[in-house]
């Protein structure tokens, strides 16, 4: 066991960061080194685990157990270490195009299963590595290197996705807001069951400001709304404009109107997704992009179903031996 | 039992084949066949042959399911070229299986079925019962169908339920006809159905009805007696290859110590283990039906991060999509076996027929120098003990091993040993545990493995991934020597097991004419063929390879005995290919791709043009 307290420096490894200078990725990478102490995990206890991409560099970087494996199929590789070891604390370290394209498979499958695993996806919105690229989140009509008249495949969305799948915890954040990043980890982190985390990530040389027109710090809180439960959804500099639902459309109402009558309150604890998705589908400029946690909702997860039925076939059958299975069936002696 | 008509006539071998509709039950009847005969004390051999659709159009050609049993009262090694008999339940069995059937055999047919519609399904003009076009055989026609249902009349079963048991009127029928009891089988059907006692009471009435016909109705002028085979002194019972791969990747845990993982997505022929290991939670196994062939062998390169025995397996076009992550096994060196039942292919091919054709595949098929150790057992019951040796290998040397069976041995049966559980030899593992030693890339200097190195070990966080890494230290590294020495050593790893595995032996003579080498499913048909060779004089002897990659230490020594190398392959010569290129042999092939095993025969008469003799006939 290490010695806790820990403090960030000790999740630090002695790899040098390869990041371009200004990506947003060392912002995700700080905020985890920092959360990880608070977190009172045993360090040897901790694994990152991520694919291919820029983003899937992380590992190198966290003094955990790390594992860079292959494009896409980190997901299926952490629920493997975590179905097996279920005391492990399991990250997964993912992109959009490492997540949503080649690993789209596995993506659902995990979050469907519900195995307790923290899984960040870095979205920039285009592929860094392979040089600049249209990913599956690029906005429709993106300009590319491999899109030069603009991309014709819609983008997903990676929360409604998430939604989709059953994902028992679901939440966005900004790499430019670091308190809000690291709350929000820290809440993921908590989470019992599977938590996809979206983090709007910039990609200063390939993608610079894919975000910037609600995610900078000048009009975040005008075009960005913090979804707390159990509260109203308001926003704006002066906390004068807020969500209310007309039959199943959000709209925005300014609240110097007089309106506060009816307004969207937020509830992350509601076992139908329908109002989750609603959120997820607020986008900008029509709407303030919804940040925070959108659903937190609780069910057993993977490995505990899996350990249990080991549990009680070994209550109901007794541990199981192997002569007796040998010799199941019909056997036959033959004398020497 | 004693007959009770007729006469008794001793044979020491007999192969009969049961052919219906794929509704029909005739996997179980012959399954049931072949327990009972083990039971009773021949040697046996199976081979199942059945369909990839669940249910073909009723009576049509495609839709034919058989299997084929060989019983004896000496050792055997293959199921028969050729059936003696043929149990054919409609006119599509009769036509599909007539071609096998050597003129002078028997065929016994369920005459009910052979009415205008049948005919025609089975592309019939005329009934083969009546135009003599079956005059050279000897014709037997039982009413299966209407004796089946007034056995069940007072049943309380209804007519199409009173149909599915006819299976156990043809079974009990052939019970009497060689002499076997229907006791064993009587027990399995209460155990069976013991949810539905109607079904089972129906089952056991027409299974003794079949029985008492064959007593009564003189269709037959003698019933045949096969002897026991004198086989090694121990306990014995049937059982399939997946079922041996089964409970010897569980042995092998137990033997180790170490919980076992497995991880696959359903394929046929590989999908029985699945289902056998998901059986054995009880022995702390876990199983994960993944969403895909990627995933379930990702789940398993985690599992075998984490520490456990871990396993995935697949068949035929499922191995193309592990590539990948077989080659993140290698380049992490981390334990994992992988079993894979060949099939038929390319692409989807014929499901459920049987290939050698996946050797070069597993082998090479994939990016970069990617080597990976491969096994592969020669009989169903040889697939226990080679599961455990995969992980023995795999843990020993932190490498992943391809246990290469095929769909043949998978569902093919035999005889079982049930081995001794102190006598097999432990699984050693030694997780790391130094801090102040650990290096995640240093080698053992004896077998070139690195540490396993798993999580929730203090003072050993590390990371590794599929990018290269330096040697010892075990950082990413782009450095050129770097690589270069990395390659050298993961292939020099792999051509280390070689010290540590058994010679190939050489069944007959240590030097001759002719050498027949074998892997994999073909080891019953080469050694039938070359024990007959034997006995007619030639100077013919045979080895068989358990261990593809690395090779024996002797097989140079072995080759080199022969004055020619003769390798039957159900590819083009795969490992034809190899052995030339790694030994400058000019081994000759007999290459057949046909989705089934060799005949004895087809080798006999190579062997024969090869060392220019006659073959003795019979």
């Amino acid at each position: 066991m290490t010695t806790i307290p820990l403090t960030r420096k000790d999740f630090v490894s002695d790899q040098e960061v390869r990041w371009c200078p200004g990506c947003g990725d060392y912002s995700i990478l700080t905020q985890t080194q920092k959360l990880m102490p608070d977190l009172d995990i045993p360090r040897e206890n901790i694994v990152f685990i991520s694919g291919i991409g820029c983003s899937s560099r992380l590992p190198y970087y966290m003094n955990t157990y790390g594992f860079h494996t292959i494009h896409g199929r980190a997901p299926a590789i952490a629920t493997g270490l975590k179905a097996s070891r279920p005391e492990l604390s399991v990250w997964v370290i993912t992109g959009d195009g490492d997540g949503l394209s080649i690993g789209g498979n596995h993506l659902l499958h995990v979050m469907r299963r519900n195995v307790d695993l923290v899984i960040v996806l870095f979205n920039n919105r285009i592929y860094g590595l392979t040089k600049g690229q249209y990913s599956p989140t690029s906005e429709l009509g993106k300009i590319t290197k491999t899109s030069p008249l603009g991309t014709i495949d819609y983008p997903v969305n990676p929360l409604s996705f998430a939604i989709g799948a059953g994902a028992t915890f679901i939440a966005r954040s900004l790499d430019n807001d670091t308190k809000h990043l690291v709350d929000t980890l820290d809440r993921a982190a908590k989470h019992h069951g599977t938590s996809f985390v979206e983090v709007y990530q910039n990609c200063l040389v390939y993608n610079d400001q894919a975000f910037s027109g609600f995610a900078d710090k000048s009009v975040r809180t005008d075009r960005t709304v913090q979804l707390e439960h159990g509260k109203p959804l308001i926003f704006g500099k002066e906390q004068d404009r807020a969500i209310k639902l007309n039959g199943t459309r959000p709209e925005v109402v300014d609240l110097r109107s007089g309106e506060d009558g009816d307004l969207l309150i937020h509830d992350e604890r509601r076992d139908d997704p329908t109002m989750a998705f609603i959120l997820a589908q607020m986008e900008h400029p029509e709407f303030p992009v919804p940040l925070g946690v959108f659903r937190a909702v609780e069910r057993p997860t993977y490995e505990e179903l899996m350990d249990r039925q080991v549990r009680d076939a070994i209550t109901r059958q007794g541990d199981g031996s192997l002569e007796a299975l040998f010799a199941e069936g019909d056997t036959w002696t033959v004398e020497g | 039992m004693a007959s009770q008509n007729g006469q008794t006539e001793e044979l020491d071998r007999v192969t009969i084949r049961f052919a219906g509709d794929s509704g029909d039950g005739m996997q179980l009847a012959g399954l049931q066949f072949t327990n009972t005969s083990a039971v009773f004390g021949n040697d046996v051999s199976t081979l199942p042959d059945f369909p990839a659709e669940i249910r073909a159009p009723a009576g049509s050609l495609p839709g034919v399911s058989s299997f084929q049993v060989s019983f004896s009262s000496y050792d055997i090694y293959t199921p028969g070229d050729a059936p003696d008999v043929l149990v054919a339940m409609n006119p599509a069995a009769l036509k599909a299986n007539l071609g096998d059937l050597p003129k002078g055999g028997t065929i016994i047919v369920n005459s009910d079925e052979f009415t205008e519609a049948n005919l025609k399904k089975a592309d019939y003009q005329e009934s083969p019962l009546e135009d003599g076009s079956l005059a050279g055989y000897r014709l037997v026609r039982v009413p299966v169908t209407t004796l089946n249902a007034s056995a069940l009349k007072d049943s309380g079963l209804a007519g199409q339920q009173i149909d599915r048991s006819k299976n156990f009127f043809a079974l009990g029928l052939m019970f009497w006809l060689y002499e076997r009891p229907f006791e064993p089988t009587i027990g399995w059907i209460e155990d069976k159905f013991s949810k539905n006692p109607v079904v089972a009471r129906a089952n056991a009435t027409t299974l003794k009805a079949g029985y008492y016909f064959g007593e009564t109705a003189e269709l037959f002028p003698v019933h045949y007696r096969v002897p026991r085979a004198h086989l090694a002194p121990g306990r014995y019972r049937n059982i399939t290859g997946n079922e041996a791969t089964a409970l010897g990747f569980l042995t092998a845990s137990k033997l180790a110590g170490k919980p076992l993982f497995y991880a696959s997505y359903p394929i046929t022929p590989a999908s029985d283990i699945l289902g056998e290991l998901a059986r054995f939670k009880n022995f702390g196994v876990k199983t994960l039906q993944a969403e895909d062939e990627i995933a379930a062998i990702g789940a398993a390169i985690g599992a075998s991060f984490g520490g456990q025995l871990a396993l995935t397996g697949t068949s035929g076009p499922g191995l193309a999509l592990k590539s990948e992550g077989l080659g993140l096994a290698v380049m992490t060196e981390l334990p994992l076996v992988v079993a894979h039942i060949q099939r038929s292919g390319p692409s989807t091919g014929m499901p459920t027929k049987t290939e050698q054709t996946d050797l070069l595949q597993v082998m090479f098929g994939r990016n970069g120098e990617s080597p990976v150790a491969v096994v592969a057992p020669a009989t169903p019951s040889e697939c226990f003990e080679m599961a455990i040796e995969a992980f023995r290998i795999a843990t020993k040397y932190m490498t992943p091993v391809v246990f290469l069976s095929d769909g043949y041995l998978g569902s093919g049966s035999e005889p079982w040993l049930i081995p001794s559980l102190d006598r097999l030899p432990k699984i050693e593992i030694k997780y790391a545990a130094d801090p102040e030693t650990f290096k995640p890339y240093a080698r053992d200097p004896e077998t070139l493995a690195r540490p396993w190195a798993i999580p929730g070990t203090a003072g050993l966080e590390h990371r590794i991934g599929g990018l290269e890494k330096s040697d010892v230290v075990g950082n990413v590294s782009y450095d050129a020597e770097n690589h270069w020495r990395m390659v050298q050593y993961r292939a020099e790893k792999i051509a280390r097991i070689a010290r540590d595995i058994p010679d190939v032996e050489v069944n007959g003579d240590q030097e001759g004419d002719l050498l027949v080498l074998g892997w994999g499913s073909t080891f019953g048909a080469i050694l039938t063929a070359v024990q007959r060779a034997r006995s007619a004089g030639l100077s013919v002897s045979s080895a068989h390879i358990r261990h593809l990659n690395p090779f024996p230490e002797n097989l140079r020594d072995v080759l080199s005995r022969f004055r020619q190398v003769l390798i039957p392959e159900l590819n083009l010569g795969q490992l034809r290919m190899l052995i030339r290129s790694r030994y400058l042999v000019d081994a000759q092939g007999l290459n057949r791709v046909t989705g089934r095993p060799f005949k004895t025969i087809e080798i006999e008469t190579k062997i024969k043009e090869l060392v220019g003799q006659e073959v003795r006939v019979g």
